[in-house]
């Protein structure tokens, strides 16, 4: 292979890295060891650009995929199996693109125990690059429930004063729905195994996705993993982990949070409970896309009232989020395609909104927009950064944010499934209350005399933190006015999940009797490693 | 250099000088001093593209010309480019946004040289300019919402330029989300379009049209024009537009004048050919346009703030505008939408011009020491101005007189081709055009009326600011009175490129010509029947009836201002008491929006949303949490914390264990 | 003479016996670990006889499994006895309780 074993040095290089760092003994060094570990494994990961072939789509296969079967014992069929396609691409790139950028907003906000601290975000890293690389169910479930445990650390350590509340409530809320995923990922293996691996344990994507479930057992299992999933988005109403663990948490982990981790609940949604279980997950579109709508516009509500600004983002995401879970259910390429942009778009315009907000923090120490006000004055360069971070957020075209927020609404409007014109025109006033809310957030916080003779003397930032705004800066104006690049990586698997998708609804209504169905006619090779 | 390149070149320039002057600005602070090279930079980059417009407009041969520059966004059967069209329509958009751009970027080196913000104020026009142009230019619907939704950015960045001020920034937010609520509409119109037509590029749509469904053409006409009624300031959206003067002048006349307030007529005539197939929705336009432009001109007699005289007149025109829309005389309004620029572009600038004035006024009173705080933008303290400053006073005079319809100026011709269409279009039996023409007759009194007053208030009678006998202005420099002197000229002039149909039959009427469908143009237009040669008795007497009116307004206007000065107010006010109250008040407009909408949504998300979130749905986690405890608090005891203890316990069990396994 | 393998089980039994309420009553932490020694001692005892008794090597291997196992646990307790007592200063286990409810 060219490129040999790329998408296993992108998983585990950071976690080499945090063997290293938890070795050395000054902040300085570990630090640096800390940046270049991203950094590296930034860099190497620009090179599935290079090597990604975007016309292949999932039903092939994934791109340079490993596969090692020796890990567990014969009588399972399970795998070290990662790859790219699709679906998972732009994801891996944005989780290696916030390596370093963590690394850097954290250089002097952490000042407590910083060997821990770099030493569990890189772990989170090699959690969350192997949850998006995993081809087997299994083995996304182990790299699911990695990301747990440095993440409750983070919070609990370096977060605010409610943080062991925020860290407990977060493992909590998920490790519920994971453990309720487990119990249908056993059920599942076993099912399919016996469908269609010979009686073997197995928890091969691709050998799971030719299995039909009968309707009421998809029902349920689609219950099962769609409740995780939801938790870790979060769909309203299990979202209240969310604000919690977001105020709490210290920058730099309220960025990963925000910019990779909650993608793993949307990303679960589009790799498993679609091609698992279509239909369960169509016959139950409409009911996650209300809960969806509900979230766009009850998130902008509640966020307009809140006092502090990082719960203020934080609901901003409930509502951000709705719209991506929307376009995942409204099964048109449109829609689908916004959905998966919007992810990368989310994560990059929120990451970018608490980064923000944890300088501001650093500087004042407070996160309550009361403190604030008419700090443009003091702070010309890191308003320019908030004002072009919100107007992504808040949708603006140009920026990044309208291209994935457009595609969503208008292929759910086209939808079949979710294409309620009362129901989408719904989701669309989202988009004016994100103006109301960001914008009552920058009139508060930067506009107006200053108030606080605190905010006179507030320094602006510094070239460490331009830097590390910069490419998201640019990220955002690029994916605002040239996002079909970065769309058509993404086209042809989405593409193939949708045409999955139909046909096994279609095998469905051709076998009535409701038993469980392997369909050989699936257009998916199974054979390809 | 072919026409693509022209075209990206012309849409990029001020992209470019936005970038350029916004982050050198920005991030090396010792450039924002050079203010000569910041405005000139600006300045050109608006020149340039008018110079390429004006090229193109001589090369142009009558078929549209589309650019395209690369694929936006592609997804499933969604694709949209930025696609830019030059077609008739467009050009002349394109010239008067640049034209009248370019002045305004003149004029604002003299106006804002004493900015610290200078460096950003020309980043944001550029910017501005930018946005206009996709707007205009723009070939889907698509990329017109991207400069739509652009220019309410520059809007809201501008009318927050002074964000100091805390209610400069809540006119800005007011601003950018009312635009928004017109937006939302906006989108949903695309959705539809996108579903049933596939596409949303202007051809496709425009074509399409007549094979959609009765009932979904409603809705986009319908939807369009509730988009188009946020931009362009009509009721019931047009609340923003009189706060929005709290930006810099000169941004007034730009943004909330000339260009970006007139994109929804831009809108309308550029569907023309889908709007008619809309007959019940062109009624809507007609009355809203026809409520909106009587509405604005009331308020606008009670009002003291010069700019805010203005800015109602803006509403109270645009309204005009879409009565003409309704009446299906989109190149009418394309036509009035020009000469407006004119005219209220120079009356803009004219004002700001006499605050430039009075601010040196309030500057002199200050170094003497007085305790006076002077509203610059008050009327009630200005008075006499002619003596000091001569050319504001004429130049705005004569955009009075050209607003007004003062007979062979720019206004007499555009308005009363509105007035005449209307009743034209009633006369070949739609009643409700009927009642659009009698609306606009009334308004076009009023209008003369009140835009009278503001001159004489402003520039005639005595002066009434503190000390007066010592103290007083002078004229703005060159670079402010210039771009005035060339606006009242176009003021003066713009007419003629419509005359109307009674001269020569319509055959000197350029901007039919060069717009309508009926002679290949882009711009379609609602058929009436062929009149009788005897209708021509009728034009005449509407063309001086129209004239009349304007003199009659203009004439009682001159005459008691004059005569009573400010005190004549007070007499208005006792004559019409309790309309006078609710126009001063303008028809309480802010204060519902507050108690129905803006009261309600806040209170439910902050008393009913939060505590929701907080207690119930969060309760109820806590509460799955708590339960665990209390049933964990029966067993706690267990749990003594000495090893011993345990220690003891494994025993016992071992013990049980072997005596089970030896005797059991 | 030949002492029969009764009376070493007798003698582990006892030290096993005592080492049990070592751990079990004393409370100085130290002594808890020598009584656990205890126990492991008399264990090997009991694989020391039974081993000669009934002539098979393997018991007398796990005496040296055990021999190294309570070294490691003694290393190892006595470590944590000291880390331990550098908080708390002192060997009472009635101190460690942060195990409690």
């Amino acid at each position: 292979m060219p490129i040999g074993n790329i998408i296993s040095v992108l998983i585990f290089l950071p976690l080499v890295g945090a063997l290293i760092t938890m070795l050395l003994r000054s902040e300085s060094q570990i630090k640096w060891a800390a940046l270049i570990t991203t950094s590296v494994t930034f860099v190497l990961s620009l090179g599935l650009l290079w090597g990604f072939d975007p016309s292949l789509g999932t039903g092939t296969g994934p791109q340079m995929a490993e596969v090692y079967s020796s890990w567990f014992p014969d009588a399972f069929d399970i795998k070290y199996y990662v790859g790219v396609d699709g679906l998972n691409v732009l994801l891996i790139l944005l989780t290696t693109l916030l390596g370093p950028i963590l690394v850097l907003s954290s250089w002097t906000y952490i000042k407590k125990a910083p060997r821990g601290y770099y030493t569990l975000m890189l772990i989170l890293q090699t959690g969350i690059t192997g949850v998006f690389c995993s081809y087997d169910v299994f083995l996304f479930y182990i790299f699911f429930e990695l990301t747990l445990i440095p993440m409750y650390f983070i919070i609990g350590i370096w977060g605010g004063e409610d943080r062991i509340y925020a860290a407990v409530k977060f493992v909590l809320y998920t490790l519920v729905g994971s453990l309720l995923m487990l119990v249908g990922i056993l059920y599942l293996g076993n099912a399919a195994g016996d469908a269609v691996n010979g009686g073997v344990f197995t928890t091969d994507w691709y050998k799971i996705v030719q299995y039909n479930p009968d309707a009421s057992t998809q029902t349920w299992l689609f219950f099962l993993f769609a409740f995780s999933f939801a938790i870790k988005v979060p769909l309203f109403p299990l979202h209240t982990w969310l604000p919690d663990a977001h105020v709490q948490a210290p920058s730099g982990g309220s960025v990963v949070l925000a910019g990779v981790l909650l993608k793993m609940g949307t990303y679960g949604l589009v790799r498993f409970c679609l091609p698992f279980f279509p239909y369960a997950s169509q016959k139950y579109a409409m009911l996650i896309a209300i809960l969806a709508v509900i979230g766009v516009i009850y998130g902008a509500l509640v966020s307009r009232v809140q006092p502090d600004a990082k719960k203020l983002v934080a609901y901003s995401s409930v509502s951000h989020l709705g719209f991506v879970v929307l376009g995942i259910f409204a099964f048109t390429t449109e829609a689908m395609q916004g959905a998966m942009i919007q992810m990368i778009n989310h994560g990059i315009s929120t990451g970018a909104l608490f980064l923000i907000l944890g300088m501001m923090y650093e500087r004042r120490h407070t996160r309550m927009m009361d403190d604030f006000g008419g700090i443009a004055k003091s702070v010309p360069i890191l308003t320019f950064f908030m004002v072009f971070s919100v107007l992504a957020s808040a949708g603006l075209p140009g920026l990044n944010g309208f291209v994935g927020e457009f595609l969503i609404l208008v292929g759910s409007f086209k939808s079949d499934v979710i294409g309620n014109p009362f129901l989408i025109a719904a989701a669309t006033t989202g988009v004016i209350l994100a103006a109301v809310y960001l914008l009552w957030m920058l009139h508060k916080t930067f506009f107006g005399p200053i108030t606080n003779e605190a905010n006179r003397t507030m320094v602006d930032l510094n070239w460490r933190e331009i830097g590390l705004l910069a490419p998201l800066a640019v990220l955002m104006l690029v994916l605002g006015l040239a996002p079909s690049k970065f769309l058509q990586m993404s086209e042809a698997s989405t593409e193939s999940i949708i045409q999955i998708v139909d046909s096994k609804i279609s095998a469905m209504t051709e076998f009535e009797s409701g038993e469980p169905v392997a369909v050989g006619a699936l257009s998916i090779d199974s054979d390809q490693q | 250099m072919n026409i693509d390149s022209l075209v990206l070149l012309a849409i990029a320039l001020p992209l470019m000088g936005a970038a350029f002057n916004g982050l050198v600005g920005l991030f090396a602070p010792g450039y924002r001093s050079n203010k000569t090279l910041i405005g000139t930079l600006g300045t050109l980059c608006v020149a340039i593209p008018f110079a390429i417009g004006v090229l193109l407009f001589i090369q142009f041969d009558h078929d549209a010309h589309i650019t395209r520059a690369f694929t936006w966004m592609s997804a499933g059967d969604f694709t949209a480019d930025f696609g830019y069209r030059v077609d008739q329509l467009s050009l002349l958009m394109m010239l008067i946004v640049t034209g009248v751009g370019a002045l305004i970027h003149i004029y604002s080196i003299g106006y804002m040289r004493d900015d610290p913000g200078f460096w950003k104020f020309f980043a944001y026009l550029n910017l501005f300019i930018f946005a206009m142009l996709n707007l205009v230019l723009g070939d889907n619907l698509l990329v017109l919402f991207l400069g739509w939704e652009g220019v309410g950015l520059c809007s809201y960045l501008l009318i927050g330029f002074w964000f100091t001020d805390l209610k400069n920034s809540e006119a800005a937010n007011k601003a950018f989300i009312v635009n928004r609520i017109g937006d939302f509409a906006f989108l949903l119109a695309m959705f539809i379009l996108f579903k049933d037509l596939g596409s949303l590029d202007f051809d496709v749509i425009l074509a399409g049209g007549a094979s959609l469904a009765p009932a979904t053409i409603n809705w986009v006409v319908f939807l369009l024009f509730i988009g188009a009624t946020g931009k362009s300031a009509q009721i019931p959206l047009f609340v923003w537009l009189p706060d929005a003067m709290a930006g810099p002048t000169p941004v007034s006349a730009l943004i909330h004048a000339a260009t970006m307030v007139t994109s929804g007529l831009y809108l309308l005539a550029r569907m023309s050919s889908l709007v008619l197939l809309a007959p019940g929705v062109m009624t809507f336009i007609a009355i809203i346009g026809a409520l909106t432009a009587i509405m604005a001109a009331t308020i606008a007699i009670t009002q003291n703030d010069i700019k805010r005289v203005l800015a109602y007149s803006t509403v109270s025109q645009l309204g005009f505008m879409f009565m003409a829309a309704g009446v299906g005389a989109f190149f009418v309004a394309i036509f009035h939408v020009m000469t407006h620029a004119f005219f209220k572009g120079c009356l803009f600038l004219g004002s700001g011009s006499v605050i430039h004035g009075m601010h040196e006024v309030e500057h002199q009173l200050e170094e003497e020491g007085h305790e006076v705080h002077l509203d610059p933008q008050d009327m009630r303290t200005m008075g006499g101005l002619r003596k000091y400053m001569p050319a504001t006073s004429i130049t705005y005079l004569i955009s009075t007189l050209a607003i007004a319809g003062f007979p062979l100026m720019s206004g007499f011709f555009s308005k009363d081709e509105i007035l005449f269409k209307a009743f034209e279009y009633g006369y070949s039996g739609n009643g409700y055009a009927w009642f659009v023409w009698v609306v606009g007759i009334i308004t076009a009194l009023l209008t003369a009326f009140y835009m009278m007053r503001s001159y004489v208030l402003t520039f005639r009678g005595k002066e009434r600011w503190p000390n007066a006998d010592r103290i007083h202005p002078h004229e703005s420099p060159a670079s402010m009175t210039g771009p005035l002197w060339a606006l009242a000229v176009l003021a003066i002039v713009g007419g003629f490129l419509g005359l109307p149909g009674v001269i020569a039959h319509g055959d000197l009427n350029w901007i039919h010509h060069w717009l309508g469908a009926p002679y290949g143009g882009p711009v379609a237009e609602a058929v009436v029947a062929e009149h009788e040669a005897s209708f021509i008795v009728v034009e005449w007497i509407l063309l001086i009836l129209g004239g009349v009116i304007a003199l009659v307004g203009l004439g009682y206007a001159w005459r008691v201002y004059n005569r009573d000065g400010i005190e004549f107010d007070q007499k208005l006010a006792i004559d019409f008491r309790g309309l006078y109250t609710t126009w001063a008040n303008k028809y309480y407009w802010d204060e519902g929006y507050d108690k129905a909408v803006v009261k309600p949504v806040l209170g439910l998300a902050r008393r009913v949303m939060d505590p929701f979130d907080r207690y119930i749905v969060d309760g109820l986690v806590n509460g799955l949490g708590s339960m665990v405890r209390a049933f964990s608090s029966l067993f706690k005891y267990l749990q003594t914390g000495v090893v011993q203890n345990y220690a003891v316990a494994i025993l016992f069990g071992v013990v049980l264990l072997l005596g089970l396994i030896i005797f059991g | 003479m030949e002492i029969p393998v009764d009376w070493y089980l007798a003698l582990s039994a006892i030290l096993f016996l005592l080492g049990v309420i070592g751990v079990l009553f004393r409370r100085n932490v130290i002594i808890i670990l020598m009584s656990i020694e205890l126990m492991l001692n008399a264990v090997n005892i009991s694989l020391v006889a039974l081993s000669q008794a009934t002539g098979d090597v393997s018991g007398q291997i796990l005496v040296f499994f055990v021999m190294s196992v309570a070294a490691a646990e003694a290393a190892v307790g006595l470590a944590i006895v000291i880390a331990i007592f550098r908080n708390k200063l002192s060997v009472d286990v009635n101190d460690f309780n942060l195990f409690k409810h």
